[in-house]
């Protein structure tokens, strides 16, 4: 079996969908010819043409907008979004139509739609190309937000986003598209929407994090190790519907946790998880809960993003202190 | 329909209106340009040694970039995209800002230069020249406010909005579309099913013109003649600047992946605006090759110059990200800002070389 990255991942999904199921298509900006700008759509144009491959022009809540239609009309639209920083023209669709049209509708309609988003820092890009605006995405009633951290999960969920009957926000986190190889079967891989993933276990602490913000959570582990510290990490990979019972299960194990995303920290997903914490796990708790992130400024520019993004020695202290209190 | 809007050319055989530019506008419109093109061709480089970030070149667009701008005055507002720094150097903000911004190194304002910060979200900023007219013509001021964007910018709702608002606020606001063919790999049959852009104009009841935007000449007239009308209340114009990008859309892109390689022969060769300026200020008697030649030598100078003092100013302190943000940093960044600072402080002991 072949050892692949992300984007080849998440390429793989896209092929094969397609080839099964011709109610499949793709639109979004330079997803056509050009392969999408990460080269995600890479060859797919090539294959089955303008009518399934959809370079749109350059509209956002055209793109999200048009999708809705489709998918009401029985295609199953992926859409894309070229970076999360431009996704929000299509808030509108997102927030007035998007997770509503179920329940507005009694469910004569369903909207089964997929946006792709890259999104998150860490990646030397210009001005307003790293945002990571998650948490608004996942306060939208009636979505789904899924985000992968291995090329495996990344086409296992890809798979299970767009087979779901509703609409999945599928959020890329960009600095791992190429950061790391492993072996991905072809054909349909199963990662169920849900579920988070343990990715080390550990016995002192709980780190609970998602995207590319679990490496930072492993090199923190592996530093802590070193002092006989057992970091336990919890990959969401679905934020919504959050699988707070693997979170509780961890925090009821060791007593302490921190959260770690790369998000601005004022109204952050951080503030839900802890908030389940306090809900499913409160009397197990040792210490308080931490949060490490990035701090409530715009995403700077890039000179200074690896200290506006949480750093190792910052999620290392927290641990420390969650562990000393 | 293309003939209702004919294309507005001051230089060439096809000229269609008279050259009324001053010569000494003439001459520093092409000064202006070379230097544009030396400090792209330089920044490419540079890019490529990792010593700037991703770098959007306005390789091709010189006579639009730099004749518009020309055509404006200083109290003038701006609003550019992030390919126009060209447009807002030659509107004031210092060559250095320019070059301190493409490294990482500094803002790309100045608080001097009526100029917003360049505009990333695609045609976001096109309702902000509305606004700035709005407010100018409330206040009584004389002056227009300007929004630089591209053939694909022309497909946002924001265009769409700002330029309706325009119609009906009669704002003295001027729409420089700069039509280079593309927007990254998708080409501008793909943005609009209409044959030109400018025709969109009609739809909004304002003012359209469509412009040679390779004839630095003819892009400073029609600047000049749409702020007149701005200003006599006449009302909005949308200015299709017909372009080519010669070169990849940043530094980040392949061109070869989507474009064919012959249309870009016949924009660098017979269309190239600079050659084209050069040419036409040779003949008119405007420019003599000695001074070309300086010119050019000169660009070079204050390129090599002013990127060595760049590669050479210190880091902006990383604290700076928390400045600005409100003018009275509330308690809560306060506590934030001071976590940076111990995490920094920490970092230095332990001899860390921050990146
Ligand atoms: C709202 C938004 N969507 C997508 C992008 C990504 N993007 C950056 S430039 C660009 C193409 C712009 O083309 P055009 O408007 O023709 O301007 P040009 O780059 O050719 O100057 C795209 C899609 C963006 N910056 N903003
Ligand atoms: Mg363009």
């Amino acid at each position: 079996m072949a050892e692949i990255n992300a984007v080849t991942a998440i390429n793989q999904a896209l092929l094969e969908m397609m080839q099964v199921d011709p109610r499949v298509v793709l639109l979004g900006e330079d997803v056509g010819p050009n392969g999408g700008v990460f080269r995600v759509s890479e060859g797919l144009w090539q294959q089955f043409g303008d009518q399934r491959v959809m370079d749109t022009p350059l509209a956002e809540s055209g793109i999200v907008g048009s999708a809705i239609g489709m998918a009401i009309g029985g295609l199953r639209p992926i859409a894309e979004i070229q970076f999360m920083g431009f996704l929000y023209p299509a808030l509108n669709q997102i927030f007035s139509h998007l997770g509503r049209v179920g329940q507005r509708s009694a469910g004569k309609f369903r909207v089964p739609l997929v946006v792709r988003i890259p999104y998150g820092g860490g990646i030397r890009a210009p001005e307003q190309h790293a945002d990571s605006a998650e948490a608004m995405l996942v306060h939208t009633p009636g979505l789904k937000v899924v985000v992968p951290s291995t090329p495996y999960d990344a086409k296992g969920l890809l798979y299970a986003a767009v087979e779901d009957p509703d609409p999945v926000i599928f959020l890329e986190p960009i600095k791992l598209y190429r950061l790391g190889r492993m072996e991905v079967p072809s054909g349909r891989v199963s990662v169920p929407i849900g579920p988070a993933r343990v990715a080390r276990g550990g016995r002192d602490v709980t780190v609970v994090t998602w995207g590319a913000m679990n490496h930072l959570a492993m090199e923190a582990a592996n530093e802590l190790a070193q002092s006989s510290i057992s970091v336990e990490i919890i990959d969401l990979r679905t934020l919504k519907p959050m699988d707070t019972k693997t979170i509780a299960e961890s925090v009821q194990k060791t007593g302490r946790a921190v959260v770690l995303h790369e998000a601005p920290r004022t109204a952050g997903l951080g503030g839900e998880v802890v908030a389940s914490i306090q809900d499913e796990a409160f009397w197990w708790l040792k210490t308080p809960v931490r949060r490490v992130t990035a701090y409530d400024v715009p995403y700077p520019p890039f000179a200074w993003e690896d200290w506006y993004m949480p750093t190792k020695e910052r999620l290392v202290r927290a641990i420390q202190q969650a562990l000393a209190d | 329909m293309s003939e209702a809007w004919p294309l507005y050319r001051v230089m060439g055989p096809e000229s269609n209106h008279a050259d009324r530019v001053e010569p000494e506008t003439a001459r520093n419109i092409y000064k202006d340009m070379v230097l544009l093109r030396t400090f792209d061709e330089k920044t490419i480089n540079l890019q490529r040694q990792g010593r700037v970030g991703t770098f959007p070149p306005s390789l091709g667009q010189e006579a639009a970039e730099i004749g518009s701008a020309w055509a404006l005055c200083p109290e003038d507002w701006m609003a550019p995209s992030y390919r126009d720094h060209g447009a807002i150097y030659v509107h004031g903000v210092p060559f250095q800002h320019v070059v301190l911004f493409a490294m990482g190194k500094g803002s790309s304002i100045d608080g001097k230069a009526r100029v917003l910060p360049t505009s990333i979200p695609i045609s976001s900023h096109l309702p902000h020249a509305v606004g700035l007219a709005m407010a100018a013509k409330t206040l009584n001021q004389e002056r227009v406010a300007i929004a630089y964007f591209g053939d694909g910018g022309t497909s946002e709702g924001d265009f769409h909005e700002a330029l309706n608002f325009a119609g009906v606020f009669r704002a003295p606001v001027i729409f420089f579309c700069q039509n280079n063919g593309w927007a990254i790999s998708v080409p501008v049959s793909r943005q609009t099913a209409t044959p030109t852009l400018v025709q969109k104009a009609a739809a909004y009841g304002i003012e359209g013109v469509r412009v040679d935007g390779n004839d630095a000449l003819a892009c400073y007239q029609v600047v000049q003649e749409a702020r007149e009308r701005a200003l006599s209340n006449q009302g909005p114009s949308l200015i299709e600047a017909l372009t080519y990008r010669i070169g990849p859309h940043t530094t980040a892109d392949d061109p070869t992946r989507y474009r064919p390689a012959q249309e870009l022969e016949r924009w660098r060769g017979e269309m190239d605006p600079i050659s084209r300026l050069r040419e036409h200020l040779k003949a008119r008697g405007g420019l003599s090759d000695q001074e070309a030649l300086t010119i050019a030598e000169d660009a070079k100078a204050l390129v090599n110059a002013a990127v060595e003092e760049a590669l050479n100013a210190p880091a902006v302190a990383v604290e700076t990200m928390f400045e600005h943000v409100y003018q009275v940093l509330p308690d809560f960044l306060i506590r934030q800002r001071q976590e940076l600072q111990e995490v920094l402080a920490a970092f230095d002991k332990e001899g860390g070389q921050r990146g």
